[in-house]
């Protein structure tokens, strides 16, 4: 399990960036924000399905690329580096993993093409309250045989706006019992309420009242350990757009610190500053190792999947914290304007820290793994 | 190599050293000082020890990635890396510790004439020579270049006078590698050369400098009127500043990768012997999670160690990555003895009982303090990022 990437990564590293630079950099955020007609650019979409950016983690058998979780994460890399706007996460990251992990083959055969072939858009809604964590659902399947009704709320829904499909995670009969329904947006007794978040994006507030559910629309969970397989690989996909963001905060500022003059110097040649810039850029070298080490793990079904995720998501939640502050900081006055980019990377990443958890949550978790 | 050759030698590997590794050289080590350091002022301390060093060295493993003819093995990084695996899963001791092996010896692969890395390379491998450090002055530390140690050319040989001063078991060493100056008029990094000192010669003294742990690693060296033979020079005149920082990269990379698989100072085991767990969980969190914090550093930095060599093995090496691993890699060693003296209260205090072999763990604690000085200060390797990595200005 060597830790770099293979050619064809690299290749579609490089050629996904290309693409996205092109496409959609921040002034695309920005021009969404403004305009605030539709939640995503849906041409953008069509040609990131085009790509195959949508089958990368799927089965051929399924109509996929099965290029794997590396290849994937390459690309969130470089869509948290442009701060693009996408259902990349909602539909490709967290809904193909969970009918990856979890689905049956009627499920997998009904839904992962359609992904794969860019036809429907899946959300994943999960979190009842303001923190995140799996343990803590109150959402309620109840029924027997060929239907069952659904009720409860969900928070903090990516995508929940412009989804045909919702996968809701839900308890059945006992506290233990986890459940998955998968089901259309539009369905009778959903109510979808949207906002918008820190970062521009949306998401919704969702009711489920007296919800039909068929049959053949329950996801089944027998073994909790494969729910938190769907959350770990999860966590490792947002850690992959959080190196990214990362990555292109440091680098804007790096520039600035060659180009801003006071005192007659750059300001680069400040060794406070110097010294706070090598700490960021030996933090991000980490950061790279353990993310590469996530997305090899999960291609490799390494047993320990859990303990890397927690360490990735804590590493990173504390890294991208650390960088969009200091981003901020040594960008001066102009750092607070709306008029430069470096502020809509400080709002991704907070949005993105509490995203399935965040550094107190995994650096926690981390310790309950490893028994203390 | 091919997945089936790799299983092959792993377990080839694991044969030999179960086969050839004494019991008592495997485990852990309270004290580097019981290793094998070879030189003539340090003899075997035991018979094991003895034949697990003759074996490795007959192996070529003393250093694998050598080629055989200086007494090395010729392994690849990759089977390199496949012995070190085995050798952590076996906990097998280092067979030599040595600085000919991890500073000097790359250097005059890379920069030696034939004679000299023949002669040098084959006397570290069968540990006949000790080496000894000669880069710090009294007034130059971290600006190095401006040593001032001299060598005057005399015809059939270099005139050697001044002083050096934190030479690690100066006391103990054959040999001495140093920086000298061999011209005063021109930028001082373009009058500095490297030159190899047989410490046996007349006029060479050592002085023993105490330490906050009350021993004594290392001394002041002094020259005084030292003859040194011209064939002593590595690589050309005036142009040891390059031999000295390629050096200081191997350096680095060694002390910043020490600390980590030392098996008695496992932060996590010494929190379960000292607290009882409460539901499973440490009952102090502030504790929890320092020692959550620290092993999240840890196990992602050995990730990093890892990717390194996985990049180097693709042929992305950069030069830069040893001031990382330096500065990372003793920071975090600081902090893990840190912590160890956190978690292990008043009882590791005690300097004068048997019980806790008076005091090594405080020790170590001390001595881990400089680990962000010796090789290049925290600060200085920041300064060479920032430099050479992020291309920040100077002026
Ligand atoms: C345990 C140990 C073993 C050693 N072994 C050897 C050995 O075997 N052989 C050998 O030759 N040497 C050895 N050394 C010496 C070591 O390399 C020097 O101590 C080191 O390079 C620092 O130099 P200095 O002590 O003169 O400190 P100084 O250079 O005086 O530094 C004092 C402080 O100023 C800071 N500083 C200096 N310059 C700058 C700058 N430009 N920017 C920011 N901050 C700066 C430093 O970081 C430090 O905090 C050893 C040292 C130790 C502690």
């Amino acid at each position: 399990m060597a830790l770099v990437l293979n050619e064809e990564q690299q290749l579609l590293k490089e050629s996904v960036k290309d693409f996205l630079d092109n496409k959609a950099p921040v002034s695309a955020l920005r021009k969404l924000r403004d305009e605030n007609i539709s939640d995503y650019d849906d041409t953008l979409w069509s040609e990131m399905i085009e790509m195959g950016l949508t089958s990368l983690t799927i089965n051929e058998e399924f109509g996929g690329l099965e290029f794997g979780y590396v290849a994937l994460g390459q690309v969130l890399e470089q869509t948290g580096r442009n701060l693009s706007v996408s259902p990349m996460i909602s539909t490709v990251l967290m809904s193909t993993t969970f009918i990856n992990v979890l689905g049956n083959v009627f499920q997998k055969n009904k839904y992962l093409p359609e992904i794969a072939k860019g036809n429907i858009k899946i959300c994943l809604a999960h979190q009842e309250t303001s923190h995140f964590n799996i343990k803590d659902i109150n959402t309620e399947l109840k029924g027997d045989g060929d239907s069952y009704v659904l009720n409860g709320e969900k928070h903090f829904v990516i995508d929940a706006g412009i989804s045909d499909y919702i996968i809701v995670l839900a308890k059945f009969e006992t506290e233990s019992n986890y459940i998955g329904v998968i089901l259309r947006s539009n369905s009778d007794g959903i109510k979808i309420n949207i906002s918008r978040l820190l970062d521009d994006r949306k998401v919704g507030d969702i009711t489920f009242k007296n919800v039909k559910i068929e049959k053949e629309s329950v996801i089944e969970i027998n073994d909790f350990k494969l729910l938190e397989r769907v959350f770990d690989i999860s966590s490792i996909g947002l850690s992959c757009e959080m190196l990214g963001v990362s990555l292109e905060a440091f680098d804007k500022t790096l520039a600035y610190l060659k180009d801003r003059q006071q005192f007659g110097v750059t300001i680069g040649t400040f060794q406070a500053l110097q010294h706070r810039a090598a700490k960021m850029f030996i933090e991000l070298e980490l950061c790279k190792s353990v993310v590469i080490k996530g997305l090899k793990a999960i291609d490799s079904d390494l047993s320990n999947l859990n303990e890397i995720a927690s360490l990735a998501k804590a590493k990173l939640g504390r890294t991208i914290k650390l960088i969009t502050n200091e981003a901020i900081q040594m960008h001066g006055g102009i750092g607070m304007t709306d008029d430069i980019d470096i502020g809509f990377y400080i709002k991704r990443a907070r949005v993105l820290q509490q995203t399935l958890g965040d550094y107190n949550y995994h650096l926690t978790r981390y310790a309950e793994i490893s028994g203390y | 190599m091919s997945e089936n050759n790799k299983d092959d030698f792993r377990i080839k590997t694991r044969k030999w050293l179960e086969k050839n590794c004494p019991m008592s050289m495997r485990g852990k080590t309270d004290d580097i000082k019981e290793l094998f350091w070879g030189g003539e002022n340090t003899s075997f301390t035991s018979e094991d020890q003895k034949k697990w060093f003759e074996a490795m060295y007959h192996k070529g493993w003393i250093a694998p990635q050598w080629e055989q003819k200086y007494g090395g093995g010729g392994l690849s990084i990759l089977e390199n890396k496949i012995l070190l695996q085995e050798m952590s899963r076996l906990k097998c001791k280092q067979p030599l510790i040595s600085f000919g092996i991890s500073m000097l010896g790359p250097a005059l692969l890379k920069f030696g004439n034939e004679n000299q890395k023949d002669k040098y390379l084959n006397e570290i491998t069968n540990g006949k020579i000790r080496w000894a450090q000669g880069y710090s002055e009294p007034n130059a530390g971290s600006d190095l270049a401006g040593l001032q140690c001299k060598a005057e050319d005399k015809g059939d040989h270099y005139l050697i006078n001044g002083s050096k001063i934190w030479t690690s078991y100066g006391d103990m060493g054959d040999w001495i590698f140093c920086l000298v100056r061999t011209d005063f008029e021109v930028k001082k990094q373009m009058g500095i050369s490297f030159l190899l000192i047989d410490m046996k010669s007349e006029g060479v003294m050592t002085r023993a400098i105490k330490l906050i742990s009350g021993k004594s690693p290392f001394t002041e060296t002094f020259f005084d009127n030292v003859k040194v033979p011209k064939e002593n020079l590595v690589g050309e005149l005036n142009k040891g500043w390059t031999i000295a920082k390629y050096l200081l990269t191997h350096e680095r990379q060694m002390i910043g990768g020490m600390g980590g698989d030392d098996e008695k100072f496992n932060p996590r085991e010494i929190a379960l012997e000292s607290f009882d767990l409460k539901d499973g969980i440490l009952p102090n969190p502030i504790l929890r999670n320092e020692l959550s914090e620290y092993e999240m550093d840890d196990k992602i930095f050995s990730m990093t160690i890892e990717r390194a060599i996985d990049e180097a093995k693709a042929g992305n090496e950069s030069g830069a990555a040893s001031s990382l691993f330096k500065y990372y890699g003793t920071e975090l060693n600081q902090q893990r003895m840190e912590l160890i003296m956190s978690l292990t209260g008043s009882s590791e205090l005690i300097m004068d009982s048997e019980k806790n072999k008076n005091g090594y763990i405080a020790a170590k604690f001390l001595r881990s303090k400089g680990n962000t000085i010796e090789g290049g200060t925290s600060e200085v390797q920041l300064n060479i990022i920032s430099k050479n990595i992020l291309g920040l200005p100077t002026k």
